[in-house]
């Protein structure tokens, strides 16, 4: 029941989320760049939901549109770790040997280092822009998925019908897309789901350090930095973009242990 | 090691009284009835075989017993008495107290039933601790007497091992060792010996029957295999769907079945059967010397030593003869099997294919030529592809066949394995003996020249063994494929082989045709095996 509870809850959370992001690339209540310098920090009202900013702008908006380059940024950037450390996983763990060796010393490396300095330092070197931190992130989780995938081929590579299929023939290219990559979907696809969730909330982080998606385009971290100097006055200029990323990695969280419970059938409760 | 049928104990007095007595025990859950209604007694002392293939319910009618039934299924009704209490109804702290104290449970896998991260000797004290009051020097000497007793040598060095040490025989005796420590009056054995080869499982249940008579335990032994309950039981108990629907002294109800489900399972006992001369063929494949090292672990700065597996090897298959390589868990023939259709690559010797050197290169041809039935079909077969893709997939490499072709193709093999239109299944939707005829299916379905069967039916029923070997024998028949069949199980070899090779720690120690080796084995590794071998007659 507690299982269901979770994939309900979690499930509502992230279409909210999404459905938000989506629609927020074709409609807006107002236009999320509109300055009007005369509706400077504005409490909640009937035409402003949430209120303004400091320099007038919508925060319902901007929230939106926020949720669309938050959610943008981190798809793509799990997309980048994911297919990027699949590959990297896949190959180290079907060649094995020195090809193995090497890859993961690397990956280990790149897994020492907390990541959120490695996109910090990336960021530093190609620039702080919306493709810059999807570089950025993407890079700093592969190793996360490397290590992963190496693991679940690791597994795979040893049941027999592995060996079936190079007995019929079959090459140890077709072998691993055939056989051994579609047992690393589950897995993959519950890491995908936290992994989604990292990102926002580096994201967040990195724009609220500045070194985000750049000003003025609004996003969840940025609207939470620069909203820092007004909290004692406009307390919903820090409070809704702070509830909008803590409800969405909750709705992310729930949904991934759901997933995790519905596809490893080990982890089911009795 | 003795083979005679164990001397023929009277059959216990009716008045005695039992041991154990169930009584219209029913388990299952919602409308589904895994246990029907069964009810039988044992009198202390007393071998009894719960005999019946998958699904007739003998495991959980042994785990019931213990109120170790798996989530999902529960006891619904029934009385289950131990010297007149009633398991079912006692409090679980009761039953805790049983369980490992007056009754012990052997299982099916030594692997998965010793934690691999306890000492042995950890292990085996903590049934003693809770269930005597010894010092824990007298538990210790318990010990060390109790391992002596089950043939492990050094009891000292073995209670500080841990359980990968040991082969899964040495296991399985250690784990009896353990259950036997607090001298249970019951013992429910429920497989014991599955997972292992003949030679294995006959030193284990030797041991087993040996130590429940000088302690007087009642044994409830479970199993599919009527071989041996010709050996080791007094009294049978045949199970089909839940219910008993035999029950008798062992020998009568082996030698005179009156239940036709049990005249079928006599039936399904391997037979040696003549076998049509045939004339000599060309040679198909041959090994020359093969030899094959398995490299020793890398540790840190060293190479542990390997491992030979396979010690210079001859051997010849013909087109269309069954060769059948038999020997016990670890004598290297499933690596030779392996290495004759290079899934492992030799390390020495020649691999010749229709007179071709095949040993390195592509040898695409003999590659295409060469098929494998593994022996567990439910690791074979890819969870994620329908059975026809399965079956449809070693058609990639056949050049110039079209999609209708290769369809029609695809559905001729299901209909020749006896699964006519089964393709859209997927392998968890199909039994043990289904799965295997897809796994044959796929072996055949390019029209090989050869197929190895790495012991293709030691993972199933009897009944279902008999079904597989019968359709390997017919397709061999119709098609006309040289056979290299690898198996630990004699029984199964005397039906389908031509000539037999004894395969001993990665060398021959004996060949020749079928019935030479089995009426006069000349090698003492020969005679163990066939003595070990499970058989209605001794």
């Amino acid at each position: 029941m507690r299982l269901r509870m979770n994939a309900v809850l979690g499930g509502t959370l992230m279409a909210l989320v999404l459905g938000t992001a989506v629609t927020s690339f074709f409609w807006t209540p107002a236009n999320p760049l509109r300055i009007a310098m005369r509706a400077r920090l504005n409490a909640p009202s009937a035409a402003h939901w949430l209120g303004t900013d400091e320099v007038g702008r919508d925060v319902v908006s901007r929230l939106m549109a926020g949720a669309g380059t938050s959610c943008l940024v981190a798809a793509l950037t799990v997309l980048a770790a994911v297919v990027l450390g699949s590959l990297i996983g896949l190959l180290s763990g079907f060649a094995r040997g020195w090809v193995d060796r090497v890859l993961m010393l690397v990956n280990d490396a790149l897994l020492a280092f907390p990541g959120i300095l490695l996109a910090l330092g990336l960021l530093a070197v190609l620039g702080a822009s919306q493709w810059g931190i999807v570089a950025a992130l993407g890079l700093a989780y592969t190793p996360t998925v490397a290590r992963i995938v190496r693991g679940a081929v690791l597994s795979i590579r040893e049941r027999e019908f592995v060996e079936a299929s190079r007995s019929i023939g079959n090459s140890a290219l077709y072998t691993m897309w055939r056989h051994v990559l579609p047992g690393t979907v589950s897995p993959l696809i519950v890491l995908a789901t936290s992994l989604f969730g990292w990102a926002i909330l580096a994201e967040s982080a990195l724009s609220f350090l500045g070194l985000g998606v750049p000003p003025p385009a609004p996003t969840w971290g940025n609207m939470l930095a620069a909203a820092r100097p007004y909290l004692e006055s406009a307390v919903w200029l820090g409070v809704a973009p702070g509830a909008c990323i803590a409800l969405t990695l909750l709705g992310v969280n729930l949904l991934g242990d759901a997933l995790r419970d519905q596809l490893d059938p080990r982890s089911r409760p009795q | 090691m003795s083979i005679a049928l164990h001397p023929g104990r009277p059959a216990p007095a009716a008045d005695q009284a039992a041991l154990l007595a169930v009584e219209g025990l029913r388990v299952g859950a919602g409308g589904f009835r895994a246990v029907d209604g069964v009810s039988f007694g044992i009198a202390p002392g007393e071998i009894l075989a719960l005999v019946g293939e998958s699904g007739s319910g003998k495991t959980a009618t042994g785990r019931a017993i213990l109120g170790l039934l798996p989530p999902g299924l529960e006891r619904l009704e029934g009385a289950i008495r131990l010297e007149g209490e009633d398991l079912a109804q006692v409090a679980p702290a009761r039953l805790r107290e049983l369980r490992g104290g007056a009754i012990g449970m052997v299982f099916q896998e030594p692997m998965v039933s010793l934690n691999p991260a306890m000492t042995i000797g950890a292990q085996l004290g903590e049934a003693l601790a809770l269930h005597s009051t010894l010092s824990r020097e007298a538990q210790r000497a318990a010990c060390i007497a109790m391992l002596r007793r089950v043939q492990i040598a050094d009891p000292e060095g073995c209670l500080r091992a841990y359980p990968h040490e040991f082969s899964g025989g040495m296991r399985q005796r250690i784990m009896l060792a353990a259950v036997m420590l607090p001298k249970p009056r019951l013992l429910i054995a429920d497989e014991p010996t599955t997972a292992l080869d003949n030679l294995a499982q006959a030193e284990v249940l030797d041991l087993m029957v040996e130590l429940a008579r000088e302690n007087g335990t009642a044994v409830l032994l479970v199993t599919h295999n009527l071989g041996l309950v010709a050996r080791y039981a007094d009294r049978a108990l045949v199970m089909q769907r839940g219910r008993v629907v035999e029950e008798g002294p062992a020998r009568q109800v082996l030698t005179a079945p009156r239940h036709g489900y049990t005249r079928l399972l006599v039936s399904a006992m391997p037979q040696r059967l003549p076998r049509p001369p045939r004339a000599e063929g060309e040679v198909l494949l041959e090994a020359r010397g093969l030899v094959v090292d398995y490299p020793g672990r890398a540790r840190l700065f060293r190479r542990l030593p390997g491992k030979r597996a396979v010690k210079g090897v001859d051997l010849q298959i013909r087109r269309g003869e069954t060769v059948a390589l038999v020997g016990g868990s670890g004598s290297g023939k499933t690596t030779l099997g392996r290495a004759m259709l290079r899934l492992v690559q030799p390390s020495g010797g020649r691999l010749l294919f229709r007179g071709q050197d095949v040993t390195t290169g592509p040898a695409r041809e003999f590659r295409l030529a060469c098929q494998i039935v593994f022996q567990d079909p439910y690791s074979s077969l890819d969870p994620r592809q329908r059975v026809g893709e399965i079956v449809a997939e070693p058609l990639r490499h056949e050049p110039g066949l079209s999609a209708a072709a290769r369809a029609a193709r695809v559905a001729e093999t299901f209909e020749a394995v006896g699964l006519p239109g089964m393709d859209r299944r997927f392998p968890h939707q199909l039994s043990g003996g289904q799965r295997q005829r897809v796994a044959i299916a796929r072996a055949i379905v390019r029209r090989p020249a050869l197929v190895v069967a790495d012991e293709p039916v030691s993972a199933l029923d009897m009944t279902v063994q008999k079904q597989i070997l019968e359709l390997i024998r017919r397709l061999q028949e119709e098609r006309g494929f040289a056979c290299l069949f690898i198996s630990h199980d004699l029984g199964a070899v005397a039906e389908v082989a031509d000539c037999v090779l004894v395969m001993q720690d990665g060398a021959i120690v004996e060949q020749g045709a079928r019935d030479a080796i089995f009426d006069a084995p000349a090698h003492p590794y020969t005679r163990a095996l066939l003595d070990a071998t499970p058989r209605l007659v001794p």
